[in-house]
């Protein structure tokens, strides 16, 4: 029942934690399978590298269990890399939720990570309405999704890249929705209303 | 594209929020919590805590005060003062903080930047540089500006990028508490240098000097803290002047 926020080797999962809070949700955070299967939703936060949170993730069988979820699960940062088939960096094969790679930005001369507020250029999709085209939100990465058909939202940061994603009943966003101000908490209202 | 970002800083001392003059001459100017979601409301992109508590008693009080920022902001924010070991980044950022600042104790003990980013990621770890220019040469101080070191600013920015440093700090003590401006040349020299953020501090006085920060200074982010505390510059009329002239924020 409720939400539960999966628990693994990954920073700052306490904010996810504080944001729900002030939406009025209390989470559960635990690595319990049992506890993350009865949810009725599921929050998969990240942020560290990819081939060591995978290796964490398979050595535990949290891979297999994230994949045969039914009911929503919403990946952040590192999380929705890692529901992608592979990532570019240190050449790590990823859950496989969404069928694209993960690649690293090119260096363009351009300052990665990229770290700061950008803007949602386009959306669709359960999480997003049209009042959130324009709206900023807080990225920290150097690996980026490419534009794909689970795409749900573009950002531009030397090429345009999903900011947010969706394939049934899972979802993703690269940008910290917890982190986000007023948009970001409307994200996450919108997730939690699903 | 990418917003310049505005980020307010709050010197704690004893869990209060407390304003210095180049460096010294210390005044309670409100509580910390209270002060930071007023910002975020305002429109700060970012908040940095730094603590200047010398005490283990106020160190204490610090993290819990994390903890309690932590429940109340929806932006990022930043903590520091008096991380000396990777078990002190690890209370900051298990209470909730989103990055640390480390200063004096990389200058003293550099291989701290490597096993901070290796245990939690390159984006937790900025390192702040304060340094003053003097005959030419710009000289890295610790202990809140106080002794010099035999360290020169870019090299060490440099040092710092090198070993997994995610952004650098930088404050200018030529600059720090004079009201005229941010060191725009060390700025564009960084950030020319850098292939990570460099965040500017010391010297904001007007709004105009935001706009030279962006522009001549290339910098990623300004930070300043008495104008922003005295309500001097209010931060929503300061992001329209930016906007104004063409500057990206948000």
């Amino acid at each position: 029942m409720g939400v539960a926020i999966i628990k693994y080797n990954a920073g700052n999962i306490r904010s996810v934690d504080h944001a729900l809070k002030r939406l009025g949700v209390n989470a559960r955070i635990t690595d319990d399978p049992e506890a993350i299967q009865s949810a009725e939703k599921v929050i998969f936060p990240g942020v560290g590298e990819a081939k060591t949170t995978m290796k964490y993730l398979k050595e535990r069988g949290m891979d297999k269990l994230i994949l045969g979820l039914k009911q929503p699960v919403l990946g952040i940062c590192l999380g929705q890399q890692l529901m992608c088939s592979w990532s570019e960096e240190s050449d790590t094969e990823c859950i496989g939720i969404f069928d694209t790679e993960v690649k690293l930005f090119p260096d363009q001369g351009m300052k990665v990570p990229h770290m700061g507020w950008n803007r949602l250029d386009s959306v669709k999709g359960d999480l997003f309405d049209e009042t959130l085209v324009g709206s900023y939100v807080y990225f920290v990465h150097s690996y980026y999704v490419p534009v794909c058909a689970d795409t749900a939202a573009v950002t531009n940061y030397m090429l345009p890249f999903s900011s947010a994603m969706q394939k049934g009943n899972f979802y993703a966003t690269q940008f910290h929705p917890e982190k986000s101000g007023d948009p970001g908490e409307k994200i996450l209202s919108n997730f939690l209303k699903l | 594209m990418l917003a310049k970002r505005i980020i307010p800083c709050l010197d704690i001392r004893d869990g209060k929020t407390v304003k210095g003059i180049n460096f010294e001459n210390v005044v309670d100017v409100g509580d910390p919590v209270e002060l930071g979601a007023k910002y975020a409301i305002d429109g700060a992109d970012e908040l940095v805590y730094l603590d200047i508590t010398a005490t283990h008693e106020g160190r204490k009080l610090f993290a819990d005060l994390v903890l309690r920022i932590s429940e109340h902001l929806n932006i990022p924010f930043t903590v520091g003062g008096g991380i000396d070991r990777v078990e002190d980044a690890d209370i900051l950022l298990s209470a909730g903080a989103d990055k640390v600042s480390i200063n004096s104790s990389v200058v003293r003990d550099p291989g701290l930047i490597n096993r901070i980013a290796r245990a939690f990621g390159n984006q937790f770890v900025v390192v702040a540089i304060d340094a003053q220019l003097k005959d030419g040469r710009w000289t890295v101080f610790v202990n809140g500006g106080r002794i010099a070191t035999d360290k020169e600013l870019f090299g060490w920015a440099k040092e710092a990028q090198e070993r997994g440093a995610g952004e650098i700090l930088f404050t200018s003590m030529n600059h720090d508490g004079t009201r005229n401006g941010y060191a725009c040349e060390a700025l564009k020299e960084l950030s020319n240098q850098l292939s990570i953020p460099v965040i500017a501090s010391g010297g904001a006085g007007e709004k105009e000097h935001f706009m030279e920060v962006f522009e001549q200074g290339c910098a990623d982010a300004a930070l300043a803290a008495s104008i922003f505390h005295y309500n001097e510059i209010p931060i929503p009329e300061l992001k329209e002047y930016l906007k104004k002239n063409n500057v990206i924020v948000r």
